[in-house]
């Protein structure tokens, strides 16, 4: 048997036909290209939507959009690129490099895999669907705070669905690596030697099972609310709006820490590489990890801060979530000291994480502030919110899915990228996306409301940076979409080897690049000195 | 871990029930306790010399075309003993309507110390076209009332019912 598979290795054995290699697959590279290329489709919608509001803020008053309708793009704008972009970018990241970072075949359940992708489309084509019916889209934030978002018309009922299907797909996807990193591992693969971006991602499959559902079941609440009469959040039948609140924050919270793990996974893999010296503290990572993991459940309410909450109450959600910045902090110390006397190169994912490290960082610290209690009275709501928690998804998240990109496209695509256009992405998405998001801290401090079209004059001139910002950021991530296409069609590039960069390690770089259709079919053990970590535990 | 899933959607609506608790407890949210006014009254041991003002608010939903509102705005009582007041509501529409009310306590610490023994609240109350009603309250302030307290307000909102 494995004989026959280390013949056959070299012939791809990939189903013929358009329909029988994609709508059919359960192979977890094509799932993985599925996933990413879905997820970059959505981020270029939500950004199209982002412009479409920078264009509106580019100067005070109304110019080009009504404030029904600037509400319906801020809302579906976060809707998108939280549920659209982000998430499926990290669940394509986790099918194509899970199995090969831990020596398994493919996904342990291949067939649901294919189901969980395939639902989004869908789940999305729904939720779109609601900018051209009666009322347009949900218009009362991505956080679907009642009653407001019980007023807004028939998108509720379609909202609440797409909710339903991401979720249920959220779920699967999530089973299936919790599965597939518990059970597949190849020999001689223990826990403390997988790569941290597989533990990372464990740790966030765990976080998504324990919370999408919550998040589910919030919004069943609303739509019964809407339509069947039940009073979960209507103060005339002694519901209260303000618990929809805790429910929604008790899935939000944890649900922003499944946007930045997989992230902190992707930087420690990079950071090593291009430092040529192994992760600082790799144990020290996991648990910091699984500590932020957990935190996540026991801070919501910070959030909530403005609502009303008792004293003690304010108290305890403030010390809880400046505890976070503890763990946290044990990951960015351990960033700076892996690149600590290496022999450091930049190339464009280097480049992308030592901006991920550096920016990120300024969006925890705005976190911090904000979780002064008597201080988000100030900033609740404003700009300020705005700033941090771009600085984290965009500079943070997104720049991790991008550092990623080019970390392994040589591998998933055989050819290198070119290195000058990389860079040139690098400096000006990097130079525009503070030019973007900077300013909003000064406005929010000094007091401009979020989700509002039109604001008072004094804010006029940070707005117009700020478009001007996010207008450049946007463009560059269309020239991404070239880089992209070049590097795949192999148009100005050179072929990648198998190892592609001089200080990789880990088995992903042990395989031919192009990596094959099928990978790691003989079951063989992993040798020690294939991996970047072998801790002895 | 399906099995998970499906419980934690479960606790979703777990919470619902679990965050009520929570609040009559704690009296987070003006919630009063649910003990019955009989019981409280054994309990009580009469200050003479303590006095706590009772301040009353009535609002009216703005679905509803009512006129709400307490017939005195203040009392002054001694905690331990049986209190009662009225608030009037009118029907300004040509239709009858039925209207719900909720009610809350501040300051919340208070409110667990605040017993009703009739009240109108959560009940059901259909007004005909232009009918005026009185609806009496009656209450006691426990005398365990911790001495920091020395003014309470009792807040009803008047809705119109869903399906009126």
């Amino acid at each position: 048997m494995s004989h026959a598979d280390t013949h056959d290795h070299d012939h791809d054995h990939k189903p013929k036909g358009f329909v029988k290699r994609w709508l059919m697959t359960t192979n977890h590279k094509d799932i993985g290209t599925l996933y990413l290329i879905f997820a970059f489709a959505m981020f270029i919608l939500g950004g199209a939507l982002a412009m479409i509001i920078r264009l509106e803020l580019f100067q005070p008053g109304l110019q080009f959009v009504q404030p029904d309708f600037f509400n319906q793009l801020t809302t579906m704008h976060a809707l998108i690129m939280v549920f659209g972009a982000v998430m499926p970018a990290f669940v394509g990241f986790a099918n194509w490099m899970i199995p090969i970072m831990i020596g398994a075949p493919d996904m342990a359940l291949p067939r649901m895999n294919n189901w969980s992708f395939w639902i989004l489309p869908f789940a999305f084509t729904m939720l779109v669907s609601t900018f051209f019916m009666d009322g347009g889209a949900p218009a009362a934030g991505w956080t679907l705070y009642p009653p407001l978002v019980l007023q807004g018309g028939k998108n509720l009922a379609f909202a609440v669905f797409a909710i339903h299907m991401l979720g249920i797909s959220s779920i699967m996807g999530a089973i299936n690596v919790i599965a597939t990193i518990m059970n597949m591992r190849a020999p001689n693969m223990g826990y403390l030697k997988m790569p941290l971006f597989v533990w990372t991602w464990l740790i966030t499959a765990f976080l998504l099972i324990a919370v999408m559902p919550v998040f589910a079941g919030a919004v069943t609440m609303l739509l019964t609310d809407h339509y069947f009469g039940t009073t979960f959040f209507n103060a005339a039948g002694g519901g209260d709006p303000v618990l929809f609140q805790h429910i929604f924050w008790f899935f939000g919270h944890p649900e922003v820490y499944i946007m930045i793990l997989p992230s902190f996974g992707i930087i420690s893999e990079i950071l090593p590489t291009f430092s040529r010296k192994p992760l600082f503290g790799y144990v020290s990572m996991v648990y910091a990890t699984a500590a932020i993991a957990f935190l996540s459940f026991i801070v919501w309410a910070h959030h909530m801060f403005s609502v009303g909450m008792p004293f003690g109450g304010e108290l305890y959600f403030m010390y809880a979530t400046m505890l976070i910045s503890i763990p946290t902090g044990v990951k960015v110390f351990n960033w700076v000291s892996t690149m600590w006397k290496g022999a450091m190169t930049f190339e464009t994912p280097m480049l992308w994480s030592i901006a991920f490290v550096i920016l990120f960082t300024i969006g925890g610290f705005s976190g911090l502030m904000m979780a002064i209690a008597p201080v988000d009275f100030q900033y609740h709501d404003t700009y300020f919110i705005v700033a941090h928690f771009h600085y984290v998804l965009v500079t943070g998240a997104v720049f991790a899915i991008i550092a990623g990109v080019y970390y392994w496209i040589p591998k998933w695509t055989g050819n290198m990228y070119s290195e000058r256009l990389g860079k040139i992405h690098f400096w000006w998405s990097t130079i525009s996306v503070n030019v973007l998001f900077f300013p909003q801290h000064f406005l929010g401090l000094a007091g401009m409301p979020r989700r509002i079209p039109d604001y008072s004059t004094q804010f006029a001139e940070f707005n117009m940076w700020s478009s001007i910002g996010g207008f450049a950021f946007g463009l560059a991530q269309v020239f991404f979409i070239w880089i992209v296409y070049r590097t795949i069609k192999g148009k100005g590039t050179t072929k990648a080897t198998d190892r592609v960069w001089e200080g990789a390690k880990g088995l992903e770089w042990f395989i031919p690049s192009p990596a094959p259709h099928h990978t790691f079919q003989d079951g063989e053990p992993v040798k020690d000195e294939q991996l970047a970590h072998v801790s002895s535990h | 871990m399906v099995l998970v899933a499906v419980l934690m959607f479960g606790f979703a609506f777990a919470l619902v029930p679990l965050y009520n608790v929570f609040c009559e407890i704690t009296g987070l949210n003006g919630k009063t306790s649910g003990q019955v006014a009989e019981d409280v009254l054994k309990t009580q041991v009469v200050d003479e010399n303590r006095i706590v003002t009772i301040q009353f608010d009535g609002t009216v939903n703005s679905e509803l075309n009512w006129e709400f509102r307490p017939t005195e705005f203040e009392m002054q009582v001694t905690p331990g003993k049986l209190y009662k007041t009225e608030y009037y509501a009118k029907n300004l529409s040509n239709r009858d309507v039925t209207g719900r009310a909720t009610y809350s306590v501040s300051p919340g610490k208070a409110s667990l110390y605040f017993n009703k023994t009739e009240c109108f609240c959560f009940t059901e109350q259909t007004l005909k076209a232009n009918e005026e009603v009185l609806m009496p309250v009656t209450f006691i302030v426990d005398s365990k009332l911790t001495k920091d307290v020395n003014i309470m307000t009792l807040s009803y909102t008047f809705f119109k019912l869903p399906s009126s």
